[in-house]
């Protein structure tokens, strides 16, 4: 039952008559039963993929596959995948129950059953006392669950989800985010969620699918993209990176900000004979007034209360650290010449 | 909003400003009308109902007001089938030829009132062309005439679905296409996502559109003049009493009979009807775009607007076909006589429209936007009374106010009579509606610290008003110059009270000619009109245009 991207390809006619390319050949898997996140920057083509598996958009090639069938010209209404909108889409001349029940009647189904389901939507989403309401007289954070309610009633094999947090604020989201986590995992339905947040994709995903200009940069668990991003866009755009160029010396030995390293397994695919780029977390440089085999000055400090972020040189690179501070390690101040390390198991070279 | 605890020193500007705008509203708005009530329930002096009593008994009266209702509520309807489908097509829909079907929904609101009675006698009165040569060897002489019900319910269907259509584009453009897809989502074909979502959703709209035609459809007088018959309604009825039989009592109880059905229709439109639309606007970014209409679709929906469109291009294409051939239905060779006998009969008239007209607007476009700055950014005693005694000429028919006017003006004090003046301030005040409406708008989307900076920075009220506040809602205010001056170009309901030998109106002549039967003259005095308000309103145009890339 897992849905099959298959060298998907989406061009738009701009206004000035050039074709544009919001997605460009992809081809993914989407298990069964798992929760998928399209992650990328505004632009990226997640949103236009996420519309494709819902229908409302036409892939210009390619095949979208589910249970074996081929899905492409089956309009939106039959396929059974529940969407929940940025903007809600709430039917604005009805109330809760009729916004909930809307799909059921639909699709006929005997009273007793509508009742029984949306009763269940409504206790899943603690709505109790808003079901006479309708859409304007509800804040953001009701009528988000209301739009999940009318969602999940339909028992979608495939729930789709775009960018539905965004228009809530910083609490609401993880509140909700947390609330869509556990539902999903509770009815052990597929999503598919789309989001620019990198954050969010990685608290509530079993799977990543990093986008970049309508192509795949990398499909991963959250800790796979995290710790071992397929390119430097990944690593960039999933937390803070230092890319470092770094140079082979023999096979066994590179050097990475003037000082020696041995490879270790986990280095050699991603080095390119002669030169390769390491990606250095912030978190894996620890910083020591005397002791480290680097040396470098400290151009800026941030203090953030529970961790402190500086901006070091080094060999004329600039290097961003994130260190954890719990009130009594010493904060440098800017100008201050440190030393530190740099934790080598951690460290990925990226093509 | 006003706050209440910050008490406003007295300010003689705002003074001075109020004093003439509630005088001037209070004098050429509500006390014609008084006036008019008055003399409804004045017999020889004194107080009496007779006027009403009688109306209960007597059909003279009964008839024309139930003729009047009964034609307003289907052309009301009718007419906002039509504009519905124009509507649907144009926003919700990707079938073709949109420009050309917007153009014809649009067109009918520059023209003059009665060109549409006009084409319909051309074409299907006793001696008309479509009669004569098609209708009558088909079916027999025994056809419904163009005189009566079923002649006015069509012209007056084709006149007025354009206000539907406007209504209802809005209505439509402001549902957010993510609500259709939300539907399918849900399992909703097309014709179930229309009868749950679109449908609904533009009920408000539709009421309201019914009953701003029912409001239009009464007031109507140009074309039921020509083209009533036998089918009496009170609009003309009433001109009628006044002019030809010199009771005023009589004309101003009918006037009351059209008044009150409006003025019901007006403030259900306004203050119920408004507050049950629903916003589905959500200001926020929506990826979706309409969806694509399949092609059976498009074809229906096509055949649906083009049947009205050829009816008003056959009307109007008459009309101008018509301007230029020496004998309409006998010879058609072309010739501009109609044109130069035209304007060698009405170059006066003409020209007082005109002259009148550019006087007014500009009065009407700058007293429009002074009342709606009053009324939506200052706090005073009298807001209230303000804003809807200003609105409320877009409610009552002209005919009323006509009446009005020459009740209120025929004498001293106000002895304004056979006057220039009377015809400006009565386009004038007739006309500000709309341009206040259109500038509330705008200033409503003003923010309020724009203003306010400019006090802080030392400016007046005045000041303000003129270098910050107009030239932010010029476009708002030069579409209120544009429409005055089409309304005053065109209009012939009230002002037919108040013309006079020594200034005369251009529609008042045309009307002129067709009552004398000079219909091809009538046609090409049409098509000037039409041609001097296209000019205008490119002119208006072009100055926004050019306001808006300066912005």
């Amino acid at each position: 039952m897992s849905l099959i991207l298959q060298k998907i390809v989406k061009e738009f006619t701009t206004h000035d008559r050039k074709h544009m390319r919001a997605v460009d050949n992809i081809t993914l898997n989407l298990q069964d039963g798992k929760f998928h996140t399209l992650l990328g920057p505004s632009g990226c083509g997640k949103t236009t993929l996420l519309r494709m598996i819902a229908g409302f958009e036409q892939p210009t090639s390619g095949d979208i596959i589910f249970a074996g069938k081929r899905l492409n010209e089956l309009p939106p209404q039959e396929r059974g995948f529940s969407m929940v909108f940025r903007s809600y889409a709430l039917f604005p001349h009805m109330n809760v129950i009729e916004n909930i029940s809307y799909g059921l009647k639909i699709k006929k189904l005997p009273k007793a059953e509508i009742v029984s389901r949306v009763e269940k939507a409504i206790n899943m989403l603690s709505l109790h006392g808003q079901e006479e309401k309708h859409p304007n007289q509800m804040s953001g954070g009701q009528q988000q669950r209301v739009a999940l309610a009318r969602a999940m009633v339909m028992e979608p094999k495939i729930i789709l989800f775009d960018e539905p947090l965004s228009n809530l604020d910083a609490k609401l989201r993880l509140h909700m985010r947390a609330q869509i986590r556990a539902l999903q995992q509770r009815l052990g339905i597929t999503a598919i969620y789309v989001t620019h947040d990198q954050e969010e994709a990685m608290a509530i995903s079993d799977q990543i699918i990093v986008l970049n200009k309508g192509r795949v940069e990398q499909a991963g668990s959250p800790q796979e993209v995290y710790r071992k991003p397929a390119t430097e866009f990944v690593a960039n755009f999933i937390g803070g990176a230092n890319i470092i160029t770094t140079r082979a010396l023999g096979r066994v030995k590179f050097s990475l900000l003037g000082e020696e390293y041995d490879f270790i397994e986990d280095h050699i695919p991603g080095h390119a004979t002669g030169t390769g780029k390491a990606i250095i977390r912030p978190e894996a440089i620890h910083l020591d007034r005397e002791n480290g085999r680097h040396s470098a000055k400290i151009e800026n400090v941030t203090f953030l209360g529970s961790r402190i972020n500086y901006v070091l040189s080094c060999h004329g690179v600039e290097l961003h650290a994130d260190v954890p501070w719990n009130g009594r390690e010493e904060i440098f101040a800017a100008g201050t010449t440190v030393h530190f390390d740099i934790d080598s198991t951690s460290l990925h070279f990226v093509n | 909003m006003q706050s209440t605890s910050q008490k406003r020193k007295f300010d003689p500007v705002l003074a001075a400003l109020l004093f003439f705008i509630l005088g001037g509203l209070s004098l050429f708005v509500l006390w014609p009308l008084a006036l008019v009530l008055k003399a409804s329930v004045t017999s020889e002096g004194a107080f009496s109902a007779a006027r009403y009593t009688e109306i209960l008994a007597n059909s003279q009266y009964a008839a024309p007001l139930w003729n009047s209702l009964k034609l307003g509520a289907v052309v009301a309807v009718a007419g906002t089938v039509v504009g519905y489908v124009f509507a649907y097509v144009l926003v919700m829909t990707s079938a073709p030829f949109k420009r050309v079907f917007r153009f014809i929904a649009t067109f009918p609101i520059i023209s003059p009132p009665f060109i549409v009675a006009l084409a319909a006698i051309m074409l299907f009165g006793v001696n008309g062309v479509l009669r004569k040569e098609f209708l009558e060897p088909l079916f027999g002489t025994n056809l419904p005439s163009v005189y009566g019900f079923w002649g006015l319910f069509v012209v007056e269907t084709i006149t007025y679905f354009p206000t539907a259509f406007l209504v209802l584009v809005g209505v439509f453009a402001a549902i957010d296409p993510v609500l259709e897809e939300a539907a399918q989502n849900q399992g909703a074909g097309k014709f179930q996502t229309f009868r749950d979502v679109i449908f609904p959703l533009s009920i408000p709209g539709i009421l309201s559109s019914v009953l701003l035609i029912f409001i239009e459809s009464l007031a109507d007088f140009g074309n039921p003049l020509i083209l009533s018959g036998d089918y009496k309604v009170l609009a003309v009825e009433a001109y009628l009493k006044i002019t030809g039989e010199y009771d005023t009592a009589g004309g101003a109880a009918l006037a009351m009979l059209l008044l009150v059905p409006s003025l019901i229709a007006f403030f259900v439109q306004r203050y119920w009807l408004e507050k049950k639309s629903y916003v589905t606007l959500s200001g926020k970014p929506s990826s979706s775009r309409r969806p694509q209409s399949t092609w059976l679709t498009k074809a229906a929906l096509f055949t649906l607007c083009a049947i009205p469109s050829a009816v008003v291009l056959l009307l109007y294409g008459s009309v101008i076909y018509g301007s230029f051939v020496q004998t309409w239905g006998a010879d058609n060779t072309f010739t501009y006589t109609h044109y130069t006998g035209a304007l060698n009969d009405a170059w006066d008239s003409l020209s007082d429209s005109l002259l009148l007209a550019a006087i007014a607007t500009p009065i009407t476009g700058i007293i429009g936007m002074i009342i709606a700055y009053l009324v939506v950014r200052r706090s005073f005693v009298g807001r209230t009374f303000m804003e809807v005694s200003a609105m409320l000429t877009f409610a009552v028919p002209g005919t009323v106010v006509g009446i009005g006017y020459i009740l209120a003006f025929n004498d001293r004090p106000f002895l304004l009579t056979g006057t220039a003046v009377i015809i400006i301030l009565l386009f004038i005040f007739r006309n500000a509606p709309v341009g206040i409406q259109s500038g509330m708008t705008a200033i409503r989307q003003l923010d309020r610290s724009i203003e306010e900076a400019s006090a802080n920075l030392g400016a007046g009220m005045l000041t303000t008003f003129r270098k910050i506040v107009l030239p932010l809602v010029a476009p708002a205010f030069f579409s209120g110059l544009a429409y005055s001056f089409v309304r005053s170009m065109t209009a012939v309901s009230a002002v037919i009270f108040v013309v006079s030998g020594t200034w005369n109106l251009a529609t008042v002549s045309i009307l002129g000619f067709v009552e004398n039967s000079y219909l091809s003259k009538a046609s090409a005095m049409c098509m000037i009109l039409v041609a001097i308000v296209s000019v205008a309103l490119g002119l208006m145009q072009t100055v926004v245009h050019r306001m808006g890339v300066n912005r």
